[in-house]
């Protein structure tokens, strides 16, 4: 057993907590405020080289290894949660299904830019009649001739109506097995395709600095060439992506949990009540010991979930039990971080507010708390 | 144009120093160990000259291994090669004693510019620099905010006192950095990974055929004393607030 990060993870973590922290953090609040993306510090983290962290070099990539970029997402959702959002979903959900079942036309054509962080791309999975029951979906493409044309519609996908988003990777039904099983299959669609649009969504609770859209297809036709890999793989490439996508989701947990703890540690040691810092009373310095604990055993779970990717064991369990419990942790965690802030907790001049609407993405997004205890349950044997 | 940058690896600056068991060096268990941030601003702008004029940045650190973790960082921030004087009685050495062996490892690598922070964070002797130029027999330009490199010289400026004094000087020279000489560069991640394959040569002090026997010794050190909270002085009027000020500062601080 060996618990010490390699050398280069330990400059990762170094470097990308020194950008999150200058580049970041002093715009988090005004992006959340405004509902906000920003085209400048995305432009920035790209720079940095956060897109395609574990793309091979020859597609542009960093080419490192997982346990790598879920260190990255921590550290930008320890200052933001909106930026590890773009950061997370622009690596496993955008880039992913593309770099890993892409043709190889394909890959050169689009992953040297989505790498550079000069585009990026959606995943379009749920559809307002199919969230939790993503088999279900009801979007449809039928060949005709040499194009697929395809027609329905899809919600909250990120990163999909940015100024730089170039295309979203669409799960549609392209006939089926029997009754009861569709044929699902992923289909690539450019942003400016005729009969495609992406409508940014407004109005969230959280996440407001990251792009979130609907997705309408009306009579959109595109090349057959446009098919991600086998046709009526879909069902199967969702799965592998989401598994890999729910360890960026423990990253933001984590991350996010960190962040908030830290905040709460400081105001609770400045605080005066009393005549003596409220971290001092012994219910509020539990509460901190709890909290480091906690987000401790959070980050174990999600690392040893990480290093059996990268020895290409079987990892669905731990991702399932590292993205349900860093989110959960990281619920607990600003829920106690807003309560030792008081009231001041409860400004937006203060950042735990932001940390406290963050989290509640983490428990929903990519297979809700109930889906990954589904997920364990059945790997257990349970169901 | 060929150009050392000396790094030294210090505490982060949010650590909390505690100190040791033996009363004389400080508990290294928790601390975080990063680049100097002064050295950074060294490593940026030796990356920008040799940009403009090509040549090689070569980065030198002396200390115990872990060292190592600073030098790769440079290289990744895009420095060609690096050396590691590796010894563990290096940290906290007399930096008389850490110049000589810094001179002793910098001079066959004959540059033109030697760069270093002007100051380490953690110890903030400012000794280094200086006597690193008295060992090279260079000119010595502290204190620097702004380097324009010219034909065979060197143009600084350094802040004094709302002013700025120009120095010139014939090259090679060591140039020790200040805050606003530049905003260095993040180790992105492209080059994180680049850096792994540059070459990090390792020597020891019997290489150098030298000794860290300096001259001072650390005998003691003692925390900083607690601050004490402020005091608020009260009053009506400004003439009040300013009786109470000098009656406070008088009686109670005693210092007028
Ligand atoms: C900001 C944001 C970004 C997103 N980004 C993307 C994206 O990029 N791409 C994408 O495809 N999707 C994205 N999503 C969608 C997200 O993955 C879905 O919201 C999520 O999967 C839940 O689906 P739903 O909202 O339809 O909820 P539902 O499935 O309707 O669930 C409602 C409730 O019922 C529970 N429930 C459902 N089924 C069961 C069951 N079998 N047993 C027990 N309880 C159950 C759920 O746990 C939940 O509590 C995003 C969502 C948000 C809010």
């Amino acid at each position: 057993m060996d618990f010490e990060l390699s050398m280069e993870q330990d400059i990762l973590r170094k470097t990308v907590r020194d950008f999150a922290e200058k580049e970041i953090a002093p715009k988090a609040r005004e992006l959340d405020e405004k509902e906000q993306f920003s085209l400048q510090t995305m432009a920035a983290m790209g720079d940095l080289g956060l897109f395609g962290m574990v793309v091979s070099e020859e597609y542009g990539g960093q080419g490192m290894d997982y346990i790598s970029y879920i260190i990255a997402v921590e550290e930008i959702a320890r200052v933001d949660g909106s930026h590890a959002a773009t950061v997370a979903a622009g690596n496993s959900l955008g880039i992913g299904p593309l770099y890993y079942y892409g043709s190889e036309e394909q890959k050169h054509k689009y992953l040297p830019d989505l790498c550079a962080g000069k585009a990026l791309w959606g995943f379009g999975l749920t559809e307002p009649g199919a969230g939790s029951d993503a088999g279900g979906s009801a979007t449809t493409a039928v060949l005709d001739g040499n194009e697929w044309v395809i027609n329905g519609s899809k919600i909250f996908i990120t990163n999909a109506s940015t100024p730089i988003s170039r295309g979203v990777t669409v799960m549609c039904k392209t006939g089926s097995r029997d009754e009861k099983r569709p044929e699902l299959s992923c289909i690539l669609v450019e942003n400016g395709t005729k009969g495609f649009e992406a409508r940014e969504m407004h109005g969230k609770m959280m996440w407001r600095g990251s792009n979130t859209s609907e997705l309408y297809f009306e009579d959109c036709r595109v090349p057959k060439d446009n098919m991600l890999g086998l046709r009526g793989k879909g069902f199967h490439q969702m799965l592998e992506t989401l598994d890999a996508g729910r360890l960026s989701i423990g990253a933001m947990g984590v991350g996010g949990a960190q962040g908030a703890y830290e905040l709460a540690l400081r105001y609770a040691k400045e605080r005066q009540q009393f005549g003596r810092p409220i971290s001092t009373f012994q219910v509020n310095a539990f509460k901190l010991a709890d909290m480091a604990m906690e987000i401790e055993a959070a980050r174990l779970l999600l690392y040893q979930a990480c290093w059996q990717k990268d020895q290409h064991k079987s990892f669905s369990k731990s991702a399932a039990m590292g993205k349900l419990y860093a989110s959960e942790v990281m619920g607990r965690v600003v829920n106690e971080a807003v309560q030792l802030h008081g009231g001041y907790g409860l400004m937006k001049e203060y950042n735990v507010e932001r940390f406290y609407r963050d989290q509640k993405l983490l428990t929903i997004g990519e297979g809700t708390s109930e889906i990954q205890r589904l997920v364990i349950a059945r790997l257990i044997g349970a169901i | 144009m060929n150009i050392v940058v000396c790094i030294k690896q210090v505490p982060d600056t949010e650590t909390q120093i505690k100190i040791a068991g033996d009363g004389k060096t400080i508990a290294t268990d928790d601390i975080k160990w990063v680049m100097n941030p002064y050295d950074e601003f060294g490593v940026e702008e030796a990356l920008r000259i040799q940009k403009a004029k090509g040549g090689e940045v070569i980065v030198v650190g002396a200390g115990p291994k872990r060292v190592t973790e600073s030098l790769r960082t440079a290289l990744a921030m895009g420095a060609d090669k690096a050396v590691l004087i590796e010894d563990d009685g290096l940290y906290g050495a007399d930096p008389l004693a850490v110049a000589k062996i810094l001179a002793a490892a910098v001079k066959p690598l004959s540059p033109d510019i030697v760069f270093l922070g002007m100051r380490a964070v953690d110890d903030d002797a400012g000794l280094v620099g200086p006597a690193l130029a008295e060992f090279l027999d260079m000119p010595n330009l502290s204190v620097v905010t702004k380097v324009e490199v010219g034909e065979g010289s060197v143009t600084v400026q350094r802040p004094v006192e709302g002013q700025t004094l120009v120095l010139e000087a014939s090259l090679p020279a060591v140039i020790s950095a200040q805050k606003g000489l530049n905003e260095p560069r993040y180790a992105s991640l492209p080059g994180i990974m680049k850096a792994k394959k540059k070459p990090l040569e390792v020597k020891t002090l019997a290489d150098l055929g030298l000794d860290k026997a300096g001259k001072a010794e650390i005998a003691a050190l003692t925390p900083p004393p607690a601050r004490a909270a402020g005091k608020t002085i009260s009053g009506e009027t400004a003439q009040e607030l300013a009786a109470n000020l000098a009656k406070a500062l008088r009686e109670e601080a005693k210092v007028i």
